[in-house]
């Protein structure tokens, strides 16, 4: 129990430091660059208070469950033997994550708006929603793909800078090929695709398949599955504008 | 009592968000592994803890941080507070420039997925790469790419160019750096950017084309995420080539001693 107050409490320690380059930026902006008083100093207080606690319980569990559920089911896959679940696996995983995601969502909705208030699709509601669905199911098929890529990868230990890089190039191409309004958001879609909970989930199964299979480094071949789910959805929603334009 | 509303509100879109993930694991686990999870009960309040954690961190920031990183990005991008003359100059918006590379740096050194990979790659490596120098790095790279991703909205270049040549620098870069970085370095490209960088980075650029006459927030306010996705790889990569380029001049120099 004392145990895990010292761990808990150090992990607090650690959120404070964490979030002290923060606090330092916008208090020198606020009064030394804008020259005004911090407007609701007690709402900023309770809300750094709760920052600060919830890094430190998320940094928590994640040790506690995130990190060893991954490993384990990257175990028990590779132990299982059998590819085709994996990768079902994989891409589940993928798609389920990312379809939900918050940040996916307000993106793409308001992608939606600016593209409505560009003419390039209808004004009304329901072709603002057809167009933001579509565009969150591209980015979540996406992703599913990405895992799915990431983790055959880790199975045959094909070096990843070819698979990376040769993306890049597809990229590059269709970049000179797509509309030219969405390719700042499909640039961004590679970002706000990997939410705080998918991150240490696949990072785990990546590191977790690569050191239960013979001859694989989990520092080579581990990390990396990430890399692939910010690279895949540049394509598609790429590819999204091509076939809506 | 309003807090606690809120609190619950935001548990709620949490939990509805870990649904999913949460829903694949256990079908996984129970119809194709085919195997109680070891451990479940210290699992389950390790899931329960990054629950409750994800929930108070969201509330926070949308208590203090976001809407005055707003307000602070609309400030700063407003023409009273450029001044600036009939011909808008790119050296008018200095002070955009430093708080992008300032919010940058400390918006993703509090990312949690960050800390996440780089305490992995910390137990993965047995303390070859400390967690805190990859993330310092990454932050730097953030910081760089927010920067100028901010002048490219100022002068008003088509991105391509920028991300196109930072690609070039990731390939050459990666024949050169120690294989063993390689993938972790793409991967902090994604990291970098989600609960807290992205919502107030989105505001920093959409305030800034919306005010700079000529700019479209379609075209120009999109794309900051890119470019705080692209520096953090060539930032990575140049910091392991930097400690590779150390070691190498150390031991040379042990050796030149010892002769």
């Amino acid at each position: 129990m004392k145990q895990q107050l010292m761990i808990f409490l150090k992990a607090l320690f650690g959120s404070c430091k964490d979030l002290l380059p923060i606090m330092l930026v916008i208090a020198f902006f606020q009064f030394a660059v804008l020259q005004q008083p911090m407007p609701n100093l007690s709402d900023i207080f309770v809300g750094l208070i709760l920052v600060i606690l919830g890094l430190t319980f998320f940094i928590y569990g994640l040790e506690m469950g995130l990190f060893p559920i991954g490993e384990s089911m990257a175990k028990a896959f590779a132990q299982k033997g059998s590819t085709t679940w994996l990768l079902i696996f994989a891409f589940c995983l993928g798609f389920g994550t990312t379809v939900a995601e918050p940040a996916l969502i307000a993106v793409a909705s308001e992608a939606a708006t600016v593209a409505a208030s560009g003419g390039i699709i209808g004004a009304t509601d329901i072709a603002q929603n057809e167009y933001a669905n579509g565009l969150r199911y591209t980015v979540a098929f996406a992703v599913g793909l990405a895992i799915v890529m990431g983790v055959l990868r880790i199975l045959r230990g094909w070096p990843i800078q070819y698979l990376i890089l040769g993306g890049y190039i597809v990229v590059v191409i269709m970049t000179s090929f797509a509309p030219t309004w969405i390719i700042g958001i499909a640039y961004d879609s590679g970002g706000v695709t990997t939410s705080t909970i998918t991150v240490p989930l696949v990072t785990a199964l990546g590191v977790g398949l690569a050191s239960a299979i013979k001859g694989r480094n989990p520092m080579i071949d581990g990390f990396g599955l990430i890399a692939f789910a910010s690279l895949t959805p540049m394509i598609f929603v790429m590819l999204y504008g091509m076939v809506l334009s | 009592m309003n807090l606690l509303i809120e609190f619950f509100g935001i548990l709620k879109s949490t939990v509805i968000d870990v649904l999913p993930i949460l829903s694949i694991i256990v079908i996984f686990q129970l119809l194709v592994i085919r195997r109680p999870i070891p451990d479940i009960k210290q699992v389950g309040f390790g899931f329960f803890y990054v629950l409750i954690g994800l929930a108070f961190f969201l509330l926070g920031l949308e208590k203090a941080l976001f809407p005055l990183g707003k307000i602070m990005a609309e400030q700063l991008t407003a023409s009273e507070f450029i001044n600036a003359g009939a011909v808008i100059s790119w050296t008018d918006y200095t002070w955009v420039y430093i708080f992008a590379a300032a919010i940058g740096f400390s918006t993703t050194i509090a990312e949690p997925s960050l800390i996440a990979v780089a305490l992995k790659a910390e137990e993965v490596s047995g303390g070859g790469i400390r967690a805190n120098s990859l993330r310092i790095a990454v932050a730097i790279g953030v910081a760089i790419g927010i920067a100028l991703g901010s002048y490219r909205i100022v002068v008003g270049h088509p991105i391509h160019y920028y991300i196109i040549s930072g690609y070039i620098l990731v390939v050459i870069q990666t024949f050169f750096c120690p294989k063993i970085i390689v993938p972790l370095a793409y991967d902090s490209g994604g990291v970098t950017t989600s609960t807290v960088t992205v919502p107030l980075v989105a505001a920093l650029g959409l305030g800034l084309a919306s005010t700079i006459p000529g700019r479209s927030p379609l075209i120009d306010g999109f794309g900051l995420i890119a470019f705080a996705s692209l520096f953090p790889i060539i930032a990575v990569m140049a910091y392991a080539q930097i400690s590779q380029l150390q070691t190498k001049k150390l031991t040379e120099s042990e050796n030149s001693n010892a002769l």
